[in-house]
């Protein structure tokens, strides 16, 4: 049997490759210019026929590369990989040449500059296999450590489920007590079962546990680290309370609480009853622990009093405590930062703030849970009107979505206060009654039942009687289509829910996306519900949009089981795209050990660099910092990357353009695929490269290109916000000066190289660039000879 | 006595031909109200503004016997409070170039008294004949 080196695979993808490009001209064209090539045409490479295919050649032909001509590589690198396993290849002897997305399908209606373009690809990719040598997978060993922000029901639900299956969990939450919005409620729908009732005892679980450390009163200020392997730092407020085991210890005897002076709202109680500045929060708070709040307790403000200290009779009270900063090493992440409840003051026609009747549900809720008592804190009249979708469904304050919970919370509210106080004459005024879960429909009905009216209409705004104080609701009912303008003694707002503000630094520091609705963005809407983009990191709660306690707790669950079927692996493996270097060539110059920023290059024994492989990330920006090419890539060598580029160009006929682009595998050459998949049409002069990040390409790989005959070139790379290499984008400007320098001194428009940044959605602009660079070398012309020349390596 | 309502083509037609003078998705409406609620003109008008939305989406044609279009002032309060972000003065506005076109002229210059003709402000009689250009 004949033996062949490399086989090139051409598919022609059920027509959508081969309609455009003429195939067997390409055949023709790679097997006159190469001699130990098996070339095969084939409907769907992709199919396990079309593997087998590649199989069975191996086995036959003894091939020892593989270059597949067909979609782009994230759709399929992995499955043909998989193929090249079977056959017993490195997976890592595998070049896709994109026939589809960067060729077929953006140049439909001029099939034969699409087939000469094909063949450019597919000679790139093919000298780049020439190069390719076995890469081995490194194994990760992953351990038992998790982070969970946010101690609401869903932080909470998802660190006991994760503590009981035996992981270590850090659970960090910023408010000084567990417990979240839910122990601000009284009673939870449809059941009527009391919300702190609920959660303390899971609250209590929590600190009993002997997995889990807790940390309340605390925030996340950074987190550094990628793929199940975080270093996050915690900062720890000072509650200025003794809580070692001492003799010191707080008694919780009162005293303090007692003695102090000051009267704020308590949060807790959202402002319906007051604390003091040294309070316990709420009396199911966990910890049970006194806090002090310094921006209202004399001491902190002007030194005038200490009335806690004195007459505390442990000396439990310590006004010098400071911050501590705690490092926490895990190997995932769970967010579950919940929400705030929108600010009503952002709807001024609705006077919250302004009317003394208008109060939010929030505080709604506190009151309800106060109007059995001898004295309620706060009297509540005869006539009450809910008003549903404040803060939702309302494209003028920009929250299109539907919060819901409010539809159901305000039917509790009104059927609890109903319950307590039958005399009450309750109105709700509501758009479109969403009463979707188990058992909500039927609570509706016996809030209708009790003798609650609900009005379909949203209220177009309120006045206050400036004598009684009443609220003058105007409304259109819009079944009866009467305007209603009638007196409430008040008016509860049910407010939306928004994104927990406070979240941004964990969505910065861990680079999680967001929904068009501002809250984190799940990897898939269906089977991926609560696995981020970001590897390790998970969404348990309203922190990935609104939902009620039954949805959050079974997604906080959820949550903790993908973190254990994650880290049930054991060991991942570690992508072997990573930074090397020839220790035959390396002359130990050490002038890379600063181009690192994590820190992975180091000096061994022998006085050569060295990559440690725990610490690259395999972004390639060290590169340009080797004056002797000695620092490399693997999968993206500078030989593969000038072969790559020289045999796209060797075809080029003297009238002919072209603009050598090179996109960074993140961000850029996505987004030059999904072009390809909406079909939209832009310059032929273009060949795309993968790389992992465009401050591989150092300034002598760009001169080559022009050397070899390139017009333009193009770097596309994602913008630091978006970009796991947050140094990369400096280097790539950094190479770019060196490079525009030398071609100023050959009188070369500098015009002819640019460096871009795309974001996902930025179709049209890389577009209107790369046809914009297509005109301008139209009007420029090629490089001369003599230019060219000069630029050579 | 209730009135039974047919969907045919005229119907979807007047309701496009509606969207299109208007350049409003009137289809978006969710009827909450807020609209009529918060009207100045509201307790003059024989059908109130979510009605005429609400109306134009069924594709019924009564809708430009009502008064309601020619009472809205264009005052943006509804404008400005839709959640759905729609121009209801910009409908009204279509209903009216839809009665415009007609060019059914509801006054006669020639039988207004000479008296009287000389008191009226030349804009209102320059204003008039504008409407009908349309």
């Amino acid at each position: 049997m004949e033996t062949k080196k490399t086989g090139i695979y051409l598919c022609q993808c059920g027509g959508n490759i081969s309609n455009t490009v003429d195939l067997p001209k390409v055949t023709e064209h790679l097997k006159k210019n190469n001699d130990d090539i098996l070339v095969q045409e084939y409907s769907h490479m992709c199919s396990g026929k079309g593997q087998q295919l590649i199989i069975d050649d191996v086995k036959k032909h003894g091939l020892k590369k593989i270059v597949v001509a067909s979609c782009s590589p994230h759709f399929h690198e992995k499955t043909f990989r998989g193929a090249l396993k079977k056959a017993g290849l490195n997976p890592y002897v595998l070049e896709i040449a994109n026939l589809r997305e960067h060729c077929s399908w953006i140049h439909k209606d001029i099939p034969e500059i699409a087939t000469e373009k094909a063949k450019d690809i597919v000679d790139a990719s093919h000298s780049k296999a020439e190069l390719d040598f076995a890469l081995q997978e490194k194994k990760m060993q992953l351990g038992n450590e998790i982070l969970v922000i946010g101690g609401g029901i869903a932080g909470i639900q998802t660190s006991l489920d994760l503590a009981d299956s035996g992981k270590k969990v850090t659970l960090v939450e910023k408010l000084p007590t567990l417990g979240g919005m839910m122990a601000v409620l009284t009673k939870t729908f449809p059941t009527e079962d009391c919300a702190a009732c609920i959660i303390s005892p899971k609250m209590a679980a929590v600190t009993d546990h002997p997995n889990i450390t807790l940390y309340t009163n605390a925030e996340i200020l950074d987190i550094a680290g990628h793929r199940l392997h975080f270093e996050a730092k915690v900062k720890i407020h000072p509650r200025y309370i003794k809580s070692d085991i001492d003799m010191d210890q707080c008694l919780i005897c009162n005293k303090c609480t007692e003695v102090c002076p000051v009267s704020q709202p308590n949060y807790w109680e959202q402002g319906v009853i007051d604390r003091k500045a040294i309070y316990i929060p709420a009396p199911h708070a966990i910890p049970y622990r006194y806090i002090l709040d310094t921006e209202n307790c004399s001491h902190f403000i002007d030194n005038s009093c200490s009335k806690c200290v004195d007459i505390c009779p442990q000396q439990a009270i310590d006004f010098t405590q400071e911050e501590k900063i705690v490092d926490v090493a895990v190997d995932s992440v769970v967010v579950a930062t919940g929400y705030d409840i929108f600010d009503a003051m952002r709807k001024p026609v609705f006077g919250y703030g302004k009317f003394k009747n208008v109060v939010t549900a929030l505080e709604m809720e506190r009151i309800v849970d106060h109007i059995s008592e001898a004295e309620p804190p706060r009297k509540i009249g005869k006539r009450i009107a809910f008003v549903q979708c404040v803060g939702s469904r309302d494209e003028q304050i920009g929250n299109e979505y539907c919060s819901r919970v409010c539809c159901m919370y305000s039917v509790k509210l009104a059927s609890l206060l109903k319950q307590a106080k039958p005399e009450k004459d309750i109105y709700i005024f509501y758009t479109d009654l969403r009463a979707f879960g188990k058992g909500y429909e039927e609570y509706y009905k016996r809030a209708q039942n009790m003798g609650i009216k609900f009005v379909r209409g949203k209220p177009s705004h309120f006045v206050e009687n400036k004598i009684n104080k009443k609220v003058t609701v105007t409304v259109e009912d819009t079944l009866s289509r009467n305007i209603i303008e009638s007196d409430f003694d008040l008016v509860v707002l049910a407010n939306g829910l928004e994104p927990n503000k406070a979240s941004e630094i964990v969505a910065d520091t861990l680079k999680l996306a967001k929904s068009d609705d501002g809250f984190f963005k799940e990897a898939h809407p269906k089977y991926k519900p609560v696995d981020t983009l970001v590897e390790g990191v998970f969404l348990a709660g309203v922190a990935q949009g609104p939902k009620d306690i039954p949805d959050t707790v079974t997604q906080a669950s959820a949550a903790a089981a993908r973190v254990i079927a994650t880290l049930a692996q054991k060991e991942v493996p570690i992508d072997p795209i990573l930074a090397f270097v020839h220790q035959d060539i390396c002359d130990g110059c050490q002038k890379c050990l600063n181009a690192c920023p994590p820190k992975a290059i180091s000096i061994n024994a022998d006085g050569k660099a060295e990559v440690n492989e725990a610490l690259c990330l395999g972004c390639g920006s060290c590169l340009e910092s080797c004056p002797v090419e000695a620092l490399d890539l693997h999968y993206y060598t500078n030989e593969q990357l000038y072969a790559e580029v020289s045999a796209a160009l060797k075809f080029k006929k003297d009238n002919e353009k072209r603009i050598i682009v090179f996109a960074d595998d993140n961000t850029t050459y996505r987004l030059i695929d999904a072009c390809g998949v909406r079909k939209m049409k832009y310059t032929n002069y273009a060949r795309v490269f993968r790389v992992p990040s465009v401050s591989r390409i150092t300034p002598s790989l760009i001169e080559y290109a022009f050397a070899k005959g390139a017009d333009a070139v193009f770097l596309g790379d994602s913008p630091v916000k978006a970009s796991r290499f947050e140094w990369a984008n400096a280097v790539t400007r950094k190479n770019m000066e060196v490079v525009a320098e030398k071609l100023k001194k050959l009188n070369i428009e500098t015009d002819r190289l640019i460096f871009s940044q795309f974001e996902a959605k930025d179709l049209m602009k890389f577009i209107s660039e790369i046809n914009k660079l297509a005109e301008l070398i139209d009007k420029l012309g090629s490089l001369s000879d003599e230019q060219k020349a000069k630029l050579e390596r | 006595m209730a009135k039974k309502i047919k969907f045919t083509d005229k119907t979807t037609k007047f309701l496009e031909k509606i969207m299109d003078l208007s350049g409003e998705q009137v289809t978006l409406c969710e009827q909450c109200g807020t609209c009529s609620g918060g009207c100045p003109f509201v307790e003059e008008m024989d059908i109130n503004p979510s009605q005429i939305m609400r109306l134009v989406m069924l594709g019924q044609e009564e809708v430009m016997e009502s008064q309601t279009m020619w009472l809205c002032a264009s005052c943006y309060t509804c404008t400005i409070r839709c959640p759905r972000k729609l121009d209801l003065s910009k409908v009204s506005e279509a209903l009216r170039q839809v009665k415009l076109r007609e060019a059914v002229d509801n006054i006669d210059i020639a039988e207004i008294d000479a008296a009287e003709a000389v008191k009226l402000p030349t804009i209102a009689l320059v204003g008039n004949f504008r409407k009908f250009t349309g």
